[in-house]
């Protein structure tokens, strides 16, 4: 099993190193690295794309365009972009309120997803969800859930309903490590693994909830996927600063649950580089945790590790970059220039 | 008399309540190292230290059920939930535990605890993020509920909530915690279950509470221009609701507007009116009229839910549609 992560059990965290599985380690390119050559650029793209998204975003909150609360996934790119390239498109996503990266790592349009933040009619929900509810159905992209926790036992009910009509398709939630202090988190792992649903509970543990370090509000160190034992679900842990371990680890999480073993766990140990939300001042922690995260900064990373196997060229990654500049510029345009809800649409979706 | 704003007056009830009271303890999400979600506990950690400022998990049930044992056991818990809409987490162990124990156990048990939470919309949060369900926790037998709309009433309702024996919700206007008010410098507390005559008048009542009092003075000073001498009361309680003090203001104007910033539908104020028509129907020129936010969830974009608020227009046009004013 991908364990590439060696955690620590002392108090602040510690990014892994690098890890050396076989698809991401120092080997030389062959043929079959024509195929694996766009495939990581596609995961490059998609980290670059939400890695400047987020900027815009945080642009954006600045100057009162986008506004409520905001919380960006900069730090965290490699993880969920990684864990969503190994679904089906018949499968479900349920995010959290830090749902940007998730929701457009699965396509949802960039154009809809900044116009939501921007709270405009041409938005994913109109412009009535906001930052932390996105949703696209046709995507499987489940929402956007406000409520820390809340959205756990909506994909073990998607999962139910996957498994009800006898399809191979599956749900992965993505939850943080303060989530798992909610009774139900606990109530949903147990559901899901006494009813052996095809759920992937992916944790994306990032440290930190809010202001709060794992130590200060959990017992039991910082490492969660052992606890699933409880549970009898399958847990691995990975290095979530590394795309390619974490897509080869939700690989083989997928690929069981696929076979009928029911639920799986992952946990994928990450940072987000910023503040909870736009409007947090980080007094709880220290600087140089940042810092020390930072120089395993995935976006930065992964390109350079690419051209030094000469799998790309660095044009290849400069014509991405571009590329991704002018969706983004793009976006902000289109949100920009989106026209507000009408206020008839005050009373619509309320009953279907 | 010093100037402060409703956040300080309601942080000066629970300082001086620390410091006097060692039964007296917080717990909530990040109300220590981050300093609270609206910075209302900023400061406490340090000078209270970890054992009476409590850093919970994200467990709402959990800690709000460890209040009620800490109560139960002769502590007096305050416990600051992050948003009103959180508190939903919990409901099961506020109703069917906190506010039905006593009456359970026959009167041996009491629950001395205080649920402070910002309550309703208007700053762009969405649906989940924008509620006010001290409305519906003030249907609860055994709860009492309180609301101040500035920081006179912040601090003495404060004061009267800890004093208490019972489960008591502080809900506090997010909209207001920067909204600046004069406080005397003596001691003096805000009695629980009265309701305040804010301005007198004669022609009509408007009844609010919380962040509803701006729009209903807002309203009330329009009337004036126009010759329109307002009544305007604070409910300040939601439960116990004072429903002497505002018949007795309906007898002297006969015209009645209530006003509820939450959604209009099955919120406090269709009990005020309901009541109103078994109790002053005979005293009434007209309809008993409601106005609040409209019955949908809150929507995210600013112009749309400033539409779904309620505002003074939305006060004026009852008065004129009620009584041709
Ligand atoms: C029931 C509930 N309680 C509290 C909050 C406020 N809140 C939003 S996010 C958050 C921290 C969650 O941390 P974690 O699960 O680690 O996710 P991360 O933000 O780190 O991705 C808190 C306390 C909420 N939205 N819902
Ligand atoms: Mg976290």
């Amino acid at each position: 099993m991908v364990n590439p992560t060696k955690s620590s059990s002392k108090s602040k965290s510690k990014p892994a190193k690098s890890s050396k599985n076989g698809k991401s380690g120092a080997v030389g390119p062959d043929e079959s690295d024509v195929a694996a050559s766009t495939d990581h650029r596609e995961l490059f793209r998609q980290m670059f794309l939400i890695r400047q998204f987020e900027l815009a975003c945080g642009e954006n909150y600045s100057k009162g365009l986008i506004r409520g609360f905001l919380h960006l996934y900069i730090g965290q790119e490699a993880t969920g972009v990684g864990a969503i390239s190994a679904l089906r498109k018949d499968d479900y996503i349920v995010s959290n309120y830090r749902d940007h990266g998730h929701a457009l790592a699965r396509g949802v349009d960039i154009n809809r997803s900044m116009a939501e933040l921007f709270g405009k009619a041409t938005g994913t929900s109109k412009g009535k969800g906001g930052s932390m509810h996105l949703f696209d159905v046709v995507k499987g992209f489940m929402g956007g859930h406000g409520i820390v926790a809340g959205q756990l036992p909506l994909a073990a009910g998607l999962a139910l309903a996957q498994q009800y009509q006898k399809t191979d398709g599956l749900t992965m939630c993505f939850f943080g490590d303060g989530s798992t202090n909610q009774g139900v988190y606990h109530e949903t792992l147990n559901l899901a693994a006494v009813w052996k649903l095809p759920v992937l509970f992916f944790l994306e543990n990032n440290m930190y909830g809010m202001g709060s370090s794992i130590e200060r509000v959990r017992a039991g160190g910082i490492d969660f996927y052992p606890g699933l034992a409880t549970y009898e679900i399958p847990a691995v842990e990975v290095d979530g600063m590394d795309v390619l371990a974490v897509k080869e680890a939700t690989e083989i999480a997928v690929e069981r649950i696929r076979a009928g073993g029911g639920p799986q766990f992952i946990e994928a140990k990450t940072f987000r580089f910023g503040g909870h939300s736009v409007a947090d001042g980080q007094k709880y922690r220290g600087q140089e945790e940042v810092k020390e995260w930072e120089t395993r900064d995935s976006v930065v990373a992964f390109p350079l590790k690419l051209i030094e196997m000469g799998l790309v060229t660095k044009d290849q990654i400069n014509d991405v970059k571009a590329e991704v500049y002018e969706a983004v510029a793009k976006s902000v345009e289109f949100a920009e220039q989106s026209p507000n809800p009408d206020p008839k649409e005050i009373h619509n979706d309320v009953f279907a | 008399m010093t100037e402060i704003v409703l956040r300080e007056a309601l942080k000066r009830g629970l300082e001086e309540a620390l410091e006097n009271d060692p039964s007296v303890f917080m717990m909530g999400e990040d109300i220590g190292e981050y300093g609270g979600a609206y910075a209302v506990t900023d400061g406490f950690l340090k000078k209270f230290g970890p054992d009476r400022i409590k850093d919970t998990p994200i467990s709402e049930q959990a800690f709000l059920g460890a209040g009620i044992g800490a109560a139960v056991a002769g502590l007096r818990p305050i416990i600051e939930f992050m948003s009103i809409s959180f508190t939903l987490v919990a409901f099961d162990q506020i109703v069917n535990m906190a506010a039905n124990l006593r009456y359970m156990s026959g009167g041996q048990i009491s629950v001395p605890m205080v649920i402070r939470a910002p309550t309703g919309a208007g700053v762009q949060l969405g649906a989940t993020h924008s509620q006010s369900f001290e409305t519906w926790l003030a249907e609860v037998p055994g709860m009492k509920v309180v609301c101040p709309s500035n920081s006179y009433d912040a601090l003495g309702l404060m004061r009267s909530a800890i004093k208490d024996n019972n489960p008591v919700l502080v809900a506090e206007p997010a909209l207001l915690y920067g909204t600046k008010g004069e406080v005397p410098d003596e001691y003096y507390e805000v009695e629980i279950g009265k309701a305040y005559v804010t301005r007198t008048g004669s022609d009509v009542t408007l009844i609010s509470y919380g962040y509803g009092m701006r729009l209903v003075n807002e309203a009330a000073d329009k009337l004036a221009e126009r010759g329109v001498s307002a009544e305007v009361i604070d409910l300040r309680s939601l439960s116990p609701l004072d429903m002497d003090a505002i018949v007795a203001s309906v007898q002297k104007t006969n015209r009645v507007v209530v006003v509820d910033t939450a959604r209009r539908i099955g919120g406090i104020m269709a009990e005020v009116s309901a009541e109103l028509q078994q109790r002053a129907a005979e005293w009434l020129d007209g309809p008993v009229m409601r106005v609040g936010s409209d019955d949908v969830p809150w929507p995210y974009n600013r112009g749309l839910e400033r539409e779904v608020l309620t505002d003074a227009d939305d006060v004026l046009k009852a008065v004129a549609e009620g009584y041709g004013l």
